[in-house]
């Protein structure tokens, strides 16, 4: 069996094979407890986790303190969005007076890439990145992949397509090395604006049109267009948009009958994709949001020192 | 007093003598060189065989004073610079407020011969504010000590105002050093558009974004039949439109950074702040084509853009953080590290693009050689001692260099400024 040596979790990119494929089985064990009477194991009792959000987010900070706290640790929020911290404060300044409270554990979300890398540095309490800039979002990740695996019983060898705006989007790079290391056969599918260049060479195919991965793939993740996109023209309009790459359900009569219609939420419904698709029979989109307690439950579980799964 | 420098290996971009020599200094001026000459009233001063460089020369600095003293002042920064082997340098007007009136000029000019370590040539801006509108009153600025205006850390982005704006400074005879870049191409990027950029999720300011520049700068240099000098090279296609521009005869001259020339934007993935300047870091076909640049002339002169940040300042995330990395401790080392000791340049166009080249460029008539009549700016350098660049051991108010940990070769020994002694390696 795989152990678990890392003190801080930046991204899927330094993790082997193996080691996901052990924080995907501590999950499925950790799922089973959110399903109980009494939700809560004594894993990190006397614990403390913080949750240092320098960006606004309710999901994925929720998410952490849910599975902070059904691990029995004491959390505190530590959020500075919007304020004048979130812009100029200094990180090491930030990670000093963490460490200076004990903490064992910091969840940080930071809008620039890299900061998780910088406070790691600083601090001697473990780190968990929980979204930096365009950078990484391993916890997502994992959440995708633990979902698509519990769902397909594989990775290896499954169609994934990732739809929409890559260039701007963690979710997209961490589920690629997370899906590439599993044996994922990969297709990113966007606008030729929304797709960074020299992606191919992490070992994904590219197109610009979704008649390529509809028929075919056995996962169709969908990336939220942010609104802003088209105030920077890197689309004419997000109705074009919703034309060309969003996913209805006559487009889908063309989807495999088993495919997986996947969304790291919140969804724009009408854009990505229409609300009778985000409700249907193929959407596991509530299911993610479920699992994402698990996968967190077993990061933060194997993070503290523990060595296995249960 | 007359000073008597003894046993020298006289460098000089047109040659290097293989016997020693000696150089002796009156009243600032070079008076005589050659060998064993007698030491009459002479203070005699052996170097023992070491290389004697004319005075290194930087066209691009930021002292940051004043406005932004707690980066560097003129004194701290005088202080780095003859510590690096310059005994002249250009000082950037991207301070707070901007050097874009005489009376801005005076001060700096002032201030600068108090400390009295070096010559230091104010840049003044070329639109007021450096706001890219109205233009500077260019006479008065030449008059207080100007000889060259830039906007640095900015294109002039109008064309129109560009045009006009190198008319005039041609009738004022102030050269014109642009900053290449298309804002609207750069368009916030943090760091070069790459495969690296796409791995790191980092806002991409891509090599076109110079390019454009470039490309117009040289358009509209041979179409007013006046001349320019591009700051901080730093794409393989900036050096191809240099050279091909050269070929036509067009006057333009060009510098690139040590940064530029030593490190590609892999060292981004580190994250350091440190690794963020402006032009990005490119790629290794950059960097090889910036060698090559240097080496056939293309690109005229080593340029430090020494760039001053504190800490706090660098340490609050990539994207927040500013441009820049401090330079002139490490700049010489670096071309003698990562160009000579690599066979790039010989260590004569090392001169020559460290002294005799910007001289030229910046019409600098009796500086740039170990000469008879020229002045006695002089920088002795140990061209084999390495040394470990580390954050205590800057001389600058700055500590952002990217190069901390690592072994240098050549170490700046004695720098001598108008015969005087300025700086002394212990």
């Amino acid at each position: 069996m795989t152990e678990w040596t890392r003190h801080h979790l930046y991204d899927l990119e330094d993790l082997s094979k193996e080691e996901i494929e052990l924080i995907l089985e501590t999950a499925r064990s950790f799922k089973e407890v959110s399903t109980r009477d009494v939700k809560k194991v004594p894993a990190l009792r006397g614990k403390t986790v913080v949750m240092l959000f320098f960006e606004p987010s309710t999901r994925t900070r929720t998410s952490f303190e849910l599975a902070a706290k059904r691990l029995s640790a004491d959390t505190i929020n530590f959020s500075s969005s919007g304020s004048a911290l979130s812009k100029g404060e200094s990180i090491l300044d930030t990670a000093r007076n963490i460490e200076a409270m004990n903490v064992d554990m910091i969840i940080v979300r930071h809008q620039s890439a890299g900061v998780p890398y910088i406070l790691g540095a600083g601090v001697q309490a473990s780190i968990i990145n929980a979204g930096d800039g365009c950078h990484a979002h391993p916890t997502q990740a994992l959440l995708d992949i633990f979902t698509m695996k519990e769902r397909k019983g594989r990775v290896q060898g499954l169609k994934v397509a990732i739809i929409g705006d890559i260039l701007h989007s963690r979710v997209a790079r961490s589920n690629i090395w997370g899906l590439t290391k599993l044996g994922a056969d990969v297709t990113l599918c966007g606008p030729t604006t929304l797709i960074p260049v020299g992606i191919r060479n992490l070992g994904v195919k590219v197109t610009h049109d979704l008649n390529d991965v509809l028929g075919t793939s056995d996962v169709l993740m969908l990336l939220r267009l942010q609104k802003e996109r088209q105030q920077d023209k890197f689309l004419p309009s997000i109705r074009e948009y919703a034309r060309v790459f969003g996913i209805n359900k006559e487009k889908l009569k063309k989807a495999k009958k088993d495919v997986l219609i996947m969304h790291p939420g919140p969804t724009n419904r009408g854009v990505e994709l229409t609300a009778d698709v985000a409700d249907g029979e193929y959407s596991v989109i509530l299911e993610q949001v479920t699992n994402g307690v698990a996968v967190r439950m077993a990061v933060m579980y194997l993070m503290s020192g523990k060595k296995t799964a249960e | 007093m007359a000073v008597l420098i003894k046993n020298a290996l006289i460098v000089n971009a047109d040659k290097m003598d293989p016997n020693l020599q000696d150089i002796l200094i009156d009243k600032g001026l070079i008076v005589r060189v050659g060998p064993g000459l007698p030491d009459g009233q002479a203070r005699v001063m052996d170097v023992k065989g070491k290389h004697v460089f004319p005075g290194l020369i930087d066209l691009h600095v930021h002292l940051r004073q004043p406005g932004r003293e707690d980066k560097e002042t003129i004194e701290t920064g005088s202080r780095a610079a003859v510590k690096g082997g310059f005994t002249t340098i250009v000082c950037m007007p991207n301070t707070k407020p901007v050097i874009d009136n005489a009376m801005i000029v005076e001060a700096v000019v002032k201030e600068a011969r108090r400390v009295g370590l070096l010559n230091i040539i104010p840049a003044g801006a070329m639109t007021r504010g450096q706001n890219g509108e109205e233009l500077t009153d260019m006479f008065e600025l030449k008059e207080a000590g100007c000889l060259a205006l830039t906007d640095d850390g900015r294109s002039v982005a109008n064309s129109q105002t560009l045009r006009l704006a190198l008319d005039y400074a041609r009738m004022a005879g102030l050269l014109f050093m642009e900053h290449c870049q298309d804002l609207s191409l750069s368009s916030g990027g943090v760091m070069n558009e790459s495969y690296t950029s796409t791995l790191l999720g980092m806002k991409g300011d891509p090599v076109v974004a110079e390019t454009v520049i470039v490309a117009r700068d040289i358009e509209i240099v041979h179409y007013l039949k006046t001349r320019i000098h591009l700051q901080h090279m730093s794409a393989a296609r900036s050096v191809e439109l240099v050279r091909w521009a050269k070929s036509q005869g067009i006057q333009v001259t060009a510098e690139a950074t040590p940064h530029h020339f030593t490190l590609t934007d892999e060292a981004v993935k580190s994250f350091h702040p440190n690794t963020k300047v402006n032009p990005p870091l490119r790629t290794a076909v950059d960097v090889e084509a910036v060698r090559q640049g240097l080496k056939d002339g293309t690109i005229d002169c080593i340029a430090s853009d020494h760039a001053p940040h504190t800490v706090e300042d660098k340490e609050v995330g990539f994207d927040h953080a500013p441009f820049g990395v401090t330079g002139l401790e490490t700049a010489l080392a670096l071309g003698i590290t990562e160009l000579v000791s690599r066979g790039v340049l010989t260590l004569n166009q090392l001169v020559d693009r460290m002294s005799a080249a910007p001289a030229r460029i910046i019409g600098l008539e009796r500086k740039g050689a170990v000469r008879e009549g020229y002045d006695a700016d002089l920088t002795v350098v140990d061209i084999d001692e390495e040394w470990l660049v580390k954050a205590e051991g800057f001389a600058s108010k700055a500590v952002n260099s990217p190069f901390i940990g690592r072994t240098l070769k050549g170490k700046v020994k004695t720098t001598l400024y108008g015969g005087k002694i300025v700086y002394q390696d212990d």
